[in-house]
Parts: structure tokens; sequence; C-alpha cells
């Protein structure tokens, strides 16, 4: 089990970062309780704390992205990757390392997005299902980071990371509906898994079950799968001996 | 290398790694014998780092071999994973961890146990004189501390072999010679390859120096040695109290080179008869309040060596 040494590294190596803290728990909060404010205002269904909470996960998520590239592509930069390479550290290990904290983490924030909801107000029906879509999320933005960290340099994923997060802003189908969007916004919209979540959940908080959002879940999945396996090859073939 | 040649740790055989057209290191073949400090000189992009990931086990060689403890680097390379510890250049350090976590965790990766951990890091954390900080995160370390930290990690599976990779780049005179103090301490106990350009550094600590240029090795030897074949005379400076025209006449009837200022004498020769010498100006009652025999440094056969860039 030598993957648990360098997991518990990067556990704490991200749990440390005060930006993890902030970005990653604090701001989501933030924003839920913000746009719960304008629902009370509104009464608009989009900010409505039992739609707004498992769908403002889907964009913290973006900064699990963003933290996952940055620690890969900072232990590249920083020559400590290297320096566990020459260790018997194995492909796996440092497969496993690099997820399981991310993971965990991300489980943190689906669990503080979905209570901070409930605490104001929220009615999931359907828990299990929102917990699998969320689940599939992450896992996705985990993978993706995975890609970001093995190919580009800290700077690069920073600026990348930037670009995803605010497409995932503008055409995830957060706190904007695509249907009112419309035209080229929907087409790129639903081009990505964000936006396919974002329907499944609003589907499922009110009840709705799987087979119903099999469209999106297909989506949502397929992300997954093909982020994370491209994750996992694109880490053991940047940190291959060439 | 046979297999019951015990004393020699690393051998390598014409090892090259070409990068596209670029030889980074081209057929380079040496030897390391256990326990020793072995030097590897060069400018930048000479191919000490290449050499030394090639050894590593990061980089496929294009052409050739090494046996680390007689395992082979392109067979054998999770066995060489086993019984190595690498610096890096850069600092290479987790720096939201303390340098006790720091330590833990190369620990762990070796699967060594909790106590074996405990005990080994809070000795490493001793010798580098990291104790008063051995809690605080790494990132508020100084230079010389991280320096000496990412030193320790090396150390922490108790590696047979140990690659330090120019390691005190970037580090003041002073963090520079502690950093040296300890690399010291390790002699005979360890192998060690270490790559710098610090040509003092070489000279300081290095049992053994390959001076590499343009990915090839132009020459090696030991520090004595290499200055002993580079020596194109002999040099001997002499302070007195004055100087007159007759003693440099003399000097020169002797087929000496000499210059002079108002009370240093400089005299060059292939071989120098220093009794001779002394016995002449004595003979002219030259008061004689300074006498040095200058050998070249290593900083004049490197120079020599990677501006001319042939085989010595």
């Amino acid at each position: 089990m030598r993957f648990l040494s360098l997991s518990k590294r990067n556990f704490k190596e991200l749990f440390r970062d005060p930006v993890t803290v902030l970005l990653g728990i604090a701001l989501p909060l933030v924003m839920v309780l913000l746009f719960a404010s304008i629902y009370e205002r509104t009464r608009f269904h989009v900010f409505s704390p039992t739609e707004l909470a498992p769908v403002v996960n889907i964009f913290s998520f973006t900064f699990l992205l963003m933290f996952s590239a940055t620690l890969l592509a900072k232990d590249k930069q920083s020559a400590f990757l290297l320096r566990l390479l020459t260790t018997p550290l194995k492909p796996l290990d440092f497969i496993l390392a690099y997820l399981l904290p991310f993971l965990a983490l991300s489980l943190l924030m689906i669990a503080s997005c979905l209570l901070t909801g409930y605490a104001i107000g929220a009615n999931y029906a359907n828990i299990p299902g929102i917990l699998l879509i969320l689940f599939l999320v992450g896992i996705t933005c985990i993978g993706l980071g995975l890609i970001l960290g093995s190919f580009f340099t800290v700077s690069q994923v920073s600026g990348v990371g930037s670009i995803i997060i605010t497409a995932a802003s503008l055409f995830g189908n957060i706190w904007t509906p695509l249907e009112m969007m419309g035209g080229v916004f929907k087409t790129v919209g639903y081009a990505m898994p964000f936006a396919h979540a974002a329907d499944a959940l609003r589907f499922m908080v009110y009840g709705g079950r799987l087979l119903d959002v099999s469209e999106h879940l297909i989506w949502v999945l397929a992300y997954a799968v093909i982020f994370i396996v491209g994750g996992v090859f694109a880490f053991k073939w940047s940190t291959r001996p060439k | 290398m046979t297999p019951a040649d015990n004393s020699i740790a690393i051998d390598i055989q014409q090892l090259s790694k070409n990068f596209g057209k670029v030889n980074a290191v081209d057929g380079i073949s040496f030897q390391i014998r256990r326990g020793e400090i072995f030097s590897l000189l060069g400018t930048n992009g000479a191919g000490k780092t290449t050499t030394i990931k090639m050894l590593c086990c990061l980089l496929t060689p294009s052409k050739g071999n090494a046996q680390v403890m007689g395992n082979s680097i392109t067979d054998h390379p999770e066995k060489i994973k086993k019984i190595i510890g690498v610096s890096p250049q850069e600092t290479a350090i987790a720096t939201h961890l303390s340098p006790q976590e720091n330590l833990a965790l190369i620990g762990g990766v070796f699967k060594l146990s909790k106590d074996l951990i405990k005990k080994r890091s809070a000795e490493l954390i001793d010798l580098m004189e990291l104790t008063e900080r051995k809690g605080s995160q790494s990132r508020k370390l100084s230079g010389g501390m991280q320096r000496r930290l990412s030193i320790a990690m090396a150390l922490m599976s108790d590696p047979e072999i140990v690659f330090l990779d120019e390691p005190t780049i970037g580090l003041d005179p002073h963090a520079r010679k502690s950093v040296w103090n300890y690399i010291e301490k390790l002699k005979g106990e360890k192998t060690i390859l270490l790559t710098t350009h610090y040509l003092e550094e070489a000279d300081a600590l290095a049992d053994h120096i390959a001076i590499m240029k343009a990915g090839k090795i132009i020459d090696e030897g030991t520090s004595f040695e290499l200055k002993k074949r580079f020596r194109k005379g002999q040099s001997l400076h002499i302070t007195t109290d004055i100087i007159i025209p007759e003693v440099l006449e003399g000097l020169k009837a002797k087929n000496l080179m000499v210059r002079n200022d108002n009370t240093n004498l400089f005299i060059e020769a292939d071989e120098l008869d220093i009794y001779d010498i002394m016995d002449y100006l004595r003979s002219k009652k030259l008061k004689i309040e300074g006498l040095q025999l200058r050998e070249p440094t290593l900083d004049e056969v490197f120079i020599e060596l990677t501006e001319r860039g042939g085989e010595s």
C-alpha cells in the first residue's frame, strides 16, 4: 500500500492550501446563499435552494478540476514527481494517490453544498440519484484535471482552467437556463457534460428517476469514463521513461 | 564488470541519449567504485543531468547500457529504484508538509516500518540541522534548509547509491559549505554520484572527477591527477625584501622564465630546482619572506579542457 503515503501527502497538500477551502468549499456555499436570497425576491425556480444547491455543486467541481491539474503540474514543475518516479512506486500507485484525495474532496463538496441547501429549505426527493450524478461530474473533473496537469505547466493550467470555468459558468445550464439562451449557446452547452448533469439534477430533486433522465445520464457517464480513462492514460504517458 | 566484482557500484558502458538530432549523452563509459564520491563536472547542457536520469531509470538510453549494483538500467529498473536515493536539481519537496512529514512520506513509499521512519527521520533531521524547524511547513524554510531537506529525503531509505544533481545550486557560500559538510559525512558510507558546475565543490568533495562536454567525457581522474596532467610546468612565487637587476639576470641565465614587481618574483620552468634557486638567492643576500609553489587549479584544468574540448 505504498500509494497511501503519497495519497496522504496529496490530501494534506490540498487541504493545507487555503485556496482549496476558499474556492472549493466556501465559495459554493456563498453562491447557494446568494442565489437563495435572489429566489426570495424573484421566486425564479432555478434559484430555489432545492434546484440550486446541487447545480452549484456542478460549478464548484470546475475548481476541483483546477486543484487536481494544478497539484499535478506543480509536482511536475518542482521535480517532486520526478523524485517520486525514482522510488519503487508503480503507475497504479501514482494514479490512486492522485485520485483518492480528490474523490474525498468531491464528497466533502457534495455534502457541504447539499447540507447548506437543506438548511435553507431545500428538499431533495431522489438523493441516491443526485449523489450518482454529482459523483460522475466529480470524476469527470478529476479526470480532466489529470489530463491538463499531465500536459500543461502551472501557468498554462490556470489559463486553460479559467476558460473551462467560464465556459461551465456561461454554458453549464447552472444559473442561466440554456433553453432561454438557445442557438449556438444551447448547442455548445449541451456538448459539455455540465448542462446534461444540471438538467438531470433538476429532474431528480423533484423525484425523477434515473431512467427518466437516461439521455442526460449517458452523456454524463460517457464524459466521466472518457475523462477518467483519458486522465489515467495521460498521466501514464507523461511519466513514462522517455 | 563481473558479478564477483563487488567493488564497482556503477558501471556505464557506451551510454548514449539522443533527443531528436541532439546527442545529449554521446557514448560515455566509466565506473564508480563503492563508497566513493564521483563528480560529473560540466557546463550547462553538458549531459550531466541526462546521465543521472538514465541511471535513475527516468530516461531510457538510445544506445549502450549501465549496471547499477549489478542491475541493468534497461532490464531491471524496479530493482534499481529500491536501492537508490535521488536529490534532483530542483528542491523537489512537498511544500505544504513539514520536514518530518516529507521524510515520513519517503519512508512510507519505501515501506519502512513506522518505528524505523521515526528513528531515521529523527537522525536525518538532526544531521541536517533541521530540528528547530522540523514541524514547520517546508515552504517557510530558507533555500539552504530546503536543499538540506531534499538531500535528507534522498537518504531516508538508506540507499546504497545516492544521486545528487547540483545539490548546492543557487545557495549562498555559507549554505553551500554546510551542504558540503553533510555530503562529506557520507564519504565511504554511500556511493555518491554528484553533478556540479562548481569546480571547488568537486575539488573539495569528490574522490574521482569526470569532466563532460557536449555529451562526452573529455577527461577523468582524481583532482590531483587532472591537475598534474594539465600542469604545463611549475611556478614558484617568492616574496623578498628587494629585487636587484643582477638577480633577475642570474635567474634568467639558468633558463628560467622570470617576472617581477617590487618585492615579488614569479619563476616558471618545466622542472624547477627549488634548492638551487634558494641557494642562489641566499648567495645574493636576498631575504626570503615568502615562498609558494603554485599548482594549477581545477578551474584552470576545466577551462582548458572545455575550451579545447578534446581528449586529454
